[in-house]
């Protein structure tokens, strides 16, 4: 027999819980409704071509579609390694002292804002891309179609290299939380054996550990699909399908913040939820689905840095 | 991970690994080699991530610390040439913001959270648990063009309320996941123990276990809240900005991080400093909160008494 209390209080709660699944079926609905003319007029060729000419009606946004990939691809080859050394280095090797330092600064840059990194990069990076990193890399690899044509600072690089700082924290911290989650016995057993320390991580440790640190990085490669700010603030924001690393490009995300508040038409207004609509389905379904099922195993681990971020 | 599983996913690859190791031949002074060169490989990569990250919160302090002023704080922001200004408008208007999404969305989050910590394992439980993390997960533009949609078009305006709507919608599910956690990590054998002694359930859950989770709650709320405070993406389309003093919520408003944006890509020396002050200033809150919150969640939740 429940009382009057518990019914308004199970009521309340469920409502509650109701309501987050409401909120995505509602965020889902708005842009489905506000994109279905852009679907039905432009259907594929949204994401096959290449020319996106708001004015005469031209919405293709091949060029957005593979700039997100490749900034947030490059970002995540660059971040990865790192980010796992840099946990392996924590967790492993560093003095306790040095260790809670790294975790709280780690903890510390995963929070700042976007827009923050965004104004850092336009001020220092952008710079530097352009006096030092383009020259170098076209010094090595000129010849190739990858670093050709001059560097005006922002460009996909720039953006992949921000981007790269971005997530690296978090891989960092998910990392951190994986590997020192692995029970202490099994690299005492790995040690006991003979294994030399690297030895231990390669086979004791990061084979325990690589569900774990394979689902951060896709939660990182989600955020660094939708990122938004940052990559508007370096990416040059030019529609342009290049070759060149250097050359200035777009994402889906820097094309809704640019264009979203200007579209003079409802062609183009539908276009842009439809271009939101493909940046939801493609950070949700591509990443969060997989990154959610690989990381359910260690979910404590995750939760501790999600709690703490 | 259980042990079990690190189990069956190590052993097979680490015996083909000693075979190959006995094959080649692998000498004991080339294993140490191998080891400290891969020791050496993992400082580097440690240190290789550190330099760009601490020089960008040098920088921030640095430049921040140059563009930092009372009047950055109290005053409006002064036409372009005039020197001096502040953003007085931006903090009022980023409170405001918080105080819309709070009241929005922190009722909603922490009722969720309990809902999921009371019931974990129904199919409700579930579904909402893969939405939030979904949510949690999505790109915040998308949030914010939404909003647009379902609350600035309908209005014909952009508005505080808008902008409040689209964190909220943010906040909520960050604050359910974050109360759930906190709750679970108060023993069960409290609940059973409140609930045999004859409360009823709504008062175990207020009277319980709520203050027993209550710091670690608490600081939960407030790293949402200061995470949610440096969002731009979704107040680009909703809250809009505003250069003057507004505090009412059917106006455009304007935001701190709005304004870092706004500033940090202006052609003057003067509105960039300001940004860069301004940066300083919200990344000092969010740095306060998440060492905080790091303390917090290191001491035992729950005393025995």
């Amino acid at each position: 027999m429940t009382g009057l209390g518990d019914r308004v209080w199970r009521g309340t709660t469920t409502l509650a819980a109701l309501a987050i699944p409401a909120s995505l079926g509602v965020i889902s609905v708005v842009l489905l409704v506000g994109a279905w003319p852009t679907l039905r007029e432009t259907g594929l060729a949204l994401v096959l071509d290449r020319s996106w000419e708001p004015r005469s009606g031209a919405f293709g946004v091949a060029a957005a579609l593979v700039g997100t990939l490749e900034t947030s691809l490059l970002a995540v080859l660059i971040a990865a390694p790192l980010g796992i050394g840099t946990a392996l280095y924590t967790v492993e090797f560093a003095p306790t002292g040095v260790s809670r330092v790294l975790a709280t600064i780690c903890d510390i840059l995963a929070a700042i804002p976007s827009v923050v990194y965004g104004l850092w990069g336009a001020a220092i990076l952008v710079p530097l891309v352009r006096t030092v990193v383009a020259p170098a890399l076209q010094a090595v690899g000129g010849r190739t179609p990858f670093f050709a044509g001059p560097s005006y600072g922002a460009g996909i690089l720039t953006a992949a290299l921000l981007l790269a700082l971005m997530i690296l924290p978090f891989v960092t911290a998910v990392s951190r939380e994986v590997i020192a989650a692995v029970p202490v016995a099994q690299r005492e057993a790995a040690l006991a054996l003979g294994a030399t320390r690297w030895e231990m991580l390669r086979d004791a440790v990061l084979p325990a550990a690589k569900t774990g640190i394979a689902g951060g990085i896709a939660l990182a490669l989600g955020r660094a699909l939708g990122e938004t700010m940052a990559v508007t603030m370096v990416i040059g924001n030019r529609h342009e399908l290049s070759w060149s690393l250097l050359a200035p490009g777009y994402t889906l995300a820097s094309l809704l913040a640019n264009e979203f508040g200007e579209a003079a038409s409802d062609a183009h207004l539908s276009a842009l939820m439809a271009v939101a609509l493909l940046l939801l389905l493609l950070v949700t379904l591509a990443v969060n689905a997989i990154a959610r099922r690989l990381v359910r195993t260690v979910r404590a681990g995750l939760a501790a840095v999600e709690v703490t971020r | 991970m259980t042990t079990d599983e690190a189990r069956t996913t190590t052993r097979p690859s680490a015996a083909w690994r000693a075979q190959a190791d006995v094959r080649t031949a692998a000498s004991l002074a080339g294993r140490r080699r191998r080891d400290a060169l891969m020791r050496i490989a993992i400082a580097l990569s440690a240190a290789l991530a550190l330099i760009p990250l601490v020089l960008i919160l040098g920088y921030l302090l640095v430049r921040g610390l140059g563009g930092l002023s009372l009047a950055l704080l109290t005053a409006l922001p002064k036409p372009v040439g005039e020197p001096g200004g502040g953003i007085a408008n931006a903090i009022a208007g980023s409170l405001l913001l918080l105080g819309i999404a709070a009241v929005c969305g922190i009722p909603v989050g922490l009722l969720a959270g309990t809902y999921l910590a009371e019931r974990p394992n129904g199919r409700l439980a579930a579904v909402v648990r893969f939405v939030a993390d979904v949510l949690n997960g999505t790109p915040s533009i998308v949030v914010g063009i939404a909003v647009w949609a379902a609350v600035v078009r309908p209005m014909q305006r952009f508005s505080a309320l808008a902008g409040g709507v689209a964190l909220a919608v943010i906040l909520a599910p960050l604050v359910a996941r974050t109360t759930e956690q906190m709750l679970r990590l108060v023993p069960p054998t409290v609940r059973e123990a409140a609930l045999a002694l004859g409360f009823t359930e709504w008062r175990t859950a207020l009277r319980v276990i709520a203050p027993a989770a209550g710091p670690g709650i608490a600081t939960g709320l407030l790293v949402a809240l200061s995470r949610v405070a440096g969002e731009t993406a979704p107040l680009l389309f909703t809250a809009f900005g505003n250069p003057y003093w507004s505090v009412s919520p059917s106006e455009p408003i304007a935001a701190v991080p709005l304004q870092i944006y706004t500033y940090a890509l202006s052609p003057y020396d003067e509105w960039r400093a300001q940004a860069w002050a301004a940066a300083l200033g919200l990344v000092g809150v969010v740095a306060v909160l998440t060492i905080a919150a790091r303390a917090v969640a290191r001491r035992p939740r729950v005393r025995t008494r």
